[in-house]
């Protein structure tokens, strides 16, 4: 669809040029994110190609040693705590939101979507200093609700995009037919929106699984997580074992972008709602 | 978005209950945002501009100073005072705290205000003469003018010092010594790294975006999975990537050398150029997307309308189809320049020292430095430049980044 | 949904069991290095034999060597640590901003036995190490014969690494520039002499690559990124000793240092703190560390118990003290605060 029906040269010129270009494009984009997988399986213990030889040793490392599982571990329990948190208010946030009614919206919307803008050292520094006075630094309950405020606007603007497509006036329905709120809810709403829901957790899950920086702050020892550990392990002492990290988180990732990319199809929508 | 056309149902009397429900389902996460992060980041802040500890240890010299009520350096009864205060400092252990904040405004004052102080502790040093010998910088005019500014909680001192400036002694504002200068340049550094990233990031996204609405829908599906696989994929993980590929020995120059591009190994790590690669990779995706999403609106009879009614190819795109993709372009870079603003992994693990961004700077404040007032002014201009722009874009060009309901 | 919550049950699961579970009653003592091969040395030396000895539990908590977290702790009184150990310099710091507590010598052990400089009000030495020039033999054609060849471009040319900060930096810009190694500090003192150092810093400026965290030496070296570094003697050692790697050290106008331990105000165990650090100065116990990494002990009468073939490797060592300058605690706890800032802004011109 690129050439008309009767393309003339420079046409053909620019269609090829437009191609080369973003061939180059996907390239730069896509090769790099795969650079740290065959370093991952390199049974030297250098960074850099070419490869000793094939193993592996640093899986072993990284799923067996006590110190990566308990960041994994601590990686899973805050990504699922924060996720949990911020899908169940993001959504009922999006439900009272996409009312007409809502009051001052123009108030609470910038409020909503303000942890995205606001630069992530100010809120880590800032939650930093003030969890320090309440006790909750150094604790996973102040991470994971942190990380709750820095997820909760994307599950907000999911959930808040497919509801754009609900036609309220089956929830006046369900309420004239007798039902009581939260059943119209649970029967009626949710299924139609669960898509919407699902990507917004999809999509919470990773900004939790993805943070570095407010950890960084907030955690003590017992609580690094995967990022930090592989943070400090960049800057410090660069071993494969960091390549098969990333590799195992890529595969996580890649799994939960083919999850989100077929709830989005299914709520036919494709993947860009996402960022909208 | 469109919105449903809804039937007045209401009944008057119910109107106040039934606009009080959607907030109420708002609320639990509103509460959340306002308690665990509206309130740190006003905590944080407040910090710039109130600093007690000095208020806090010369109580009776700030009073002697109110009675002198001169402009340069005062009278004997400040030092009696000035005298007292260090003593009980001194007897209190509050003495180390108190040298070490006006050694921030005063360079070179630690070792003299804790050896006055010493000296006030075996009231050796009772009389402006003996303070002044003990601390030379007592008598001097500058040295009053900071402890004049420190006795009051609330101080400008900081926020003026991350623009370079300060108070000078006749009472004006002027620049800082250029040997201290800082944080000008390196609040310009981030917004040129930001606008170079932002227009890289629209060079190489505009024409991909501009291809997959072209393509047939299969097709553009399997593209769009690539654009958003590295979106998916943790910032860590490609921080980590980069490093691999931008290593002397690392396969980006072993490529530049083997295509014969270059003659020798570029160094690429720990320089700006690497830095602005990885970031321009980064936020690659960011910038597609939102010009993608209005791309995708612009139907592409627009175009050969155009052209069949004569216009030339690039007047069709210049006169037609870019004007309606612009709100597209501006969002997408505009939500790449915010995030760019607020770098602080990649600089750590790819930049070199002079390519530090201000975040960087505000986290050495509070880890190594332990000057928490200078981080929360350096944070508070980064927010209100952010939220600034933010604010103009969304305002005055009707932009807005994150369409809701 | 219920895939979700199965998956999220396992990880619950999983961090339960992999979290250390803290045990009520037995007497605990918290301590927080900087990790790295250096705290493990620090576990196999002290930290282990000490839980055996006094019967407690020892937790190790870990961080950058930055005291932002601790002052964080103290100034809202909740402080889960009873021991961090840090650099001389950051000693000075932490005691001024009242971070750490003025030490009671009465028990530990007598500060007259601990050589000059390392027992502090705020905190008492563990190790002495040497701040040394590092190569990779299979890179540099000619060896570097001092410390101070780092300036020398024209023999050696390339990118180089230094310390990201400007103690030790300074004082080789100054004996590089001619001043005698006793001079160095009063030189110093003077702004003349500061920017002298800087100068002299400038003319290499463009080929530096700064580093900040102890293990990168040995990997900048490893990956070729620079072709010499300054680095801490124990890490390089370490990467020859157990990673085989043909690394050599330039002992040559080396620079001698010293890590300390201390205690945050507001520790909890304050008494088995003490303990702990009576323990650990014991002559005997002192140069322990030796066998693990090439660090000394901090005081003279411990050095008949290291172990005779580290003797050669350590800072002090008669071959490594030909020329040598020791670090001046003092001046840098009164001109610290000034120099970094200027550093800072040098860096970032």
């Amino acid at each position: 669809m690129l050439l008309s029906q009767y393309p003339t040269t420079g046409e053909r010129l620019r269609a090829a040029a437009l191609w080369f270009w973003c061939i180059l494009v996907l390239v730069f984009l896509v090769v790099p994110i795969f650079v740290p997988v065959p370093l991952s399986f390199n049974s030297g213990s250098f960074f850099t190609f070419p490869l000793a030889g094939l193993s592996t040793r640093w899986y072993e490392v990284v799923l067996g040693t006590p110190r990566w599982r308990a960041a994994i571990g601590n990686s899973l329990l805050i990504g699922f705590g924060a996720t949990v948190l911020a899908t169940i208010l993001g959504t009922l946030t999006a439900i009272g939101l996409s009312d007409p009614k809502f009051p001052a919206r123009r108030l609470v919307v910038p409020l909503l979507i303000s942890p995205l803008i606001v630069p992530v050292v100010v809120t880590a520094v800032g939650t930093y200093l003030f969890y320090a006075r309440i006790g909750l630094a150094n604790t996973y309950a102040g991470i994971i609700l942190a990380h709750t405020v820095l997820a909760s606007p994307f599950v907000v603007v999911t959930v808040g995009a497919s509801l754009t497509g609900f036609d309220r006036n089956l929830m006046r329905a369900t309420s004239i037919l007798g039902a009581k709120p939260h059943i119209g809810f649970f029967r009626v709403m949710l299924p139609l929106i669960l898509p919407g829901v699902l990507s917004g957790a999809a999509f919470a899950f990773v900004t939790s699984f993805d943070e570095v920086v407010v950890v960084q702050f907030l955690a003590n020892a017992d609580q690094r997580t995967l990022p930090l550990e592989m943070f400090t392990g960049l800057r410090e002492q660069l071993s494969p074992a960091i390549t098969a990290a990333a590799t195992l988180m890529m595969a996580l990732s890649i799994l939960l972008l083919i999850v989100a990319n077929l709830l989005a199809r299914r709520s036919r929508r494709d993947a860009s709602v996402l960022v909208e | 978005m469109t919105s449903v056309a809804m039937p007045a149902f209401s009944v008057r009397g119910r109107d106040r209950s039934e606009s009080l429900r959607p907030l109420a389902l708002a609320a639990p996460l509103l509460l959340l945002l306002v308690f665990s992060f509206g309130a740190p980041i006003v905590a944080l802040l407040s910090r710039a501009v109130y600093e007690p500890t000095i208020a806090n240890a010369l109580p009776r010299t700030a009073e002697a100073l109110r009675a002198d009520g001169g402009a340069g350096v005062p009278a004997e009864p400040v030092f009696v005072a000035l005298a007292a205060d260090l003593k009980q400092a001194q007897a209190a252990g509050a003495v180390f705290e108190l040298a070490k904040n006006l050694n921030t405004r005063l360079p070179g004052a630690r070792s003299q205000v804790l050896r006055a102080a010493r000296l006030a502790s075996q009231n050796q040093a009772a009389s402006k003469e003996a303070m002044i010998k003990a601390a030379p910088l007592l008598g001097e005019q500058q040295s009053w003018a900071a402890i004049r500014s420190g006795v009051h909680p609330f101080t400008s001192f900081f926020l003026l010092n991350a623009f370079d400036l300060k108070w000078t002694n006749d009472g004006t504002i002027g620049a800082v010594p250029s040997g201290q200068a800082v944080f000008l340049r390196v609040f310009g550094r981030t917004f040129l790294v930001a606008t170079i990233v932002t227009l890289a990031t629209l060079a190489l996204g505009f024409p991909l975006a501009y291809l997959i609405t072209r393509l047939r829908p299969a097709m553009a599906a399997l593209v769009l999975v690539l654009v958003l696989l590295p979106f998916w994929t943790s910032i860590l993980v490609r921080t980590a990537a980069w490093t691999v590929l931008l290593q002397k020995y690392g396969l980006l120059n072993d490529l530049l050398l083997w295509l014969g591009l270059t003659s020798d190994r570029l160094e690429l790590m720990y320089s700006r150029t690497g830095l602005i690669i990885a970031m321009t990779h980064i936020q690659l995706p960011f910038t597609l997307l939102p010009i993608y999403s209005v791309m995708r609106s612009v139907p592409p009879s627009l175009m050969r309308a155009a052209q069949s009614l004569g216009a030339r190819p690039f007047t069709a795109f210049w006169r037609v189809y870019l004007p309606q993709v612009i709100p597209g372009v501006l969002a997408g870079c505009l939500l790449t320049f915010i995030l760019c603003l607020g770098y602080y992994i990649t600089p750590v693990l790819i930049g070199g020292a002079s390519d530090q961004l201000i975040s960087n700077f505000i986290a050495n404040y509070v880890n190594a430095e332990l000057n928490w007032e200078m981080a929360a002014a350096l944070s508070f201009v980064l927010l209100a430049s952010t939220l600034g722009l933010y604010v103009a874009m969304t305002r005055y060009l009707g932009l807005d980044l994150f369409k809701m309901g | 949904m219920t895939r979700v919550c199965r998956t999220a049950f396992i990880a619950l699961a999983t961090t339960a069991i992999i979290s250390p579970l803290g045990s009520a009653n037995a007497e605990e003592l918290t301590v927080m290095a900087t990790g790295g091969a250096w705290q493990a040395a620090l576990r196999q030396a002290w930290f282990e034999p000490f839980a055996k000895k006094a019967n407690v539990k020892l937790n190790e908590q870990e961080y950058t060597g930055e005291l932002g977290k601790i002052k964080a702790m103290v100034e809202t009184g909740n402080v889960p640590i009873d021991l961090v150990t840090v650099e001389t310099s950051t000693v000075l710091q932490g005691c001024d901003a009242g971070v750490l507590i003025r030490l009671d010598y009465s028990k530990i052990a007598e500060r007259s036995k601990f050589l000059p400089g390392t027992a502090l009000d705020c905190g008492v030495g563990i190790d002495v190490y040497g701040d040394v020039l590092a190569y990779d033999t299979t890179v540099l054609k000619e060896a570097p014969t001092s410390v101070l060849d780092i300036f020398d471009t024209k023999r050696f040319p390339g990118k180089r690494a230094m310390r990201k900060a400007p103690a030790q930096n300074l004082e080789w810009a100054l004996m590089a520039d001619g001043v005698p190694a006793a001079d160095v500090y009063k030189v110093l003192a003077s702004p003349e002499g500061v920017d002298r150092a800087f100068k002299k810093l400038d003319s290499i400026k463009k080929d530096i690559v700064w580093w900040e965290a102890g293990a990168q030496p040995p990997q900048l070296l490893a990956s070729k990124e620079v072709v010499m570094t300054t680095a801490w003697n124990g890490r390089i050692q370490n990467a020859i000793d157990q990673d085989k790697r043909p690394f050599a050290l330039v002992w040559n106008n080396q620079i001698v240092e010293y890590d300390m331990i201390a205690i945050p105000k507001g520790a909890k165990n304050l008494d088995l703190a003490y303990k702990y650090l009576a323990y650990a100065a014991e002559p005997e116990v002192s140069a322990q560390l030796g066998r693990f990494i090439p660090y000394g002990p901090v005081r003279a009468d411990a050095t008949p118990f290291v172990p005779k073939e580290v003797l050669p490797k350590l800072p002090t060592a008669p071959d490594h003290m030909k020329a040598y300058l020791v670090s001046d605690v003092e001046f840098w706890g009164d001109q610290g605060e000034d120099l970094v800032k200027r550093f800072n802004a040098w860096l970032a011109q």
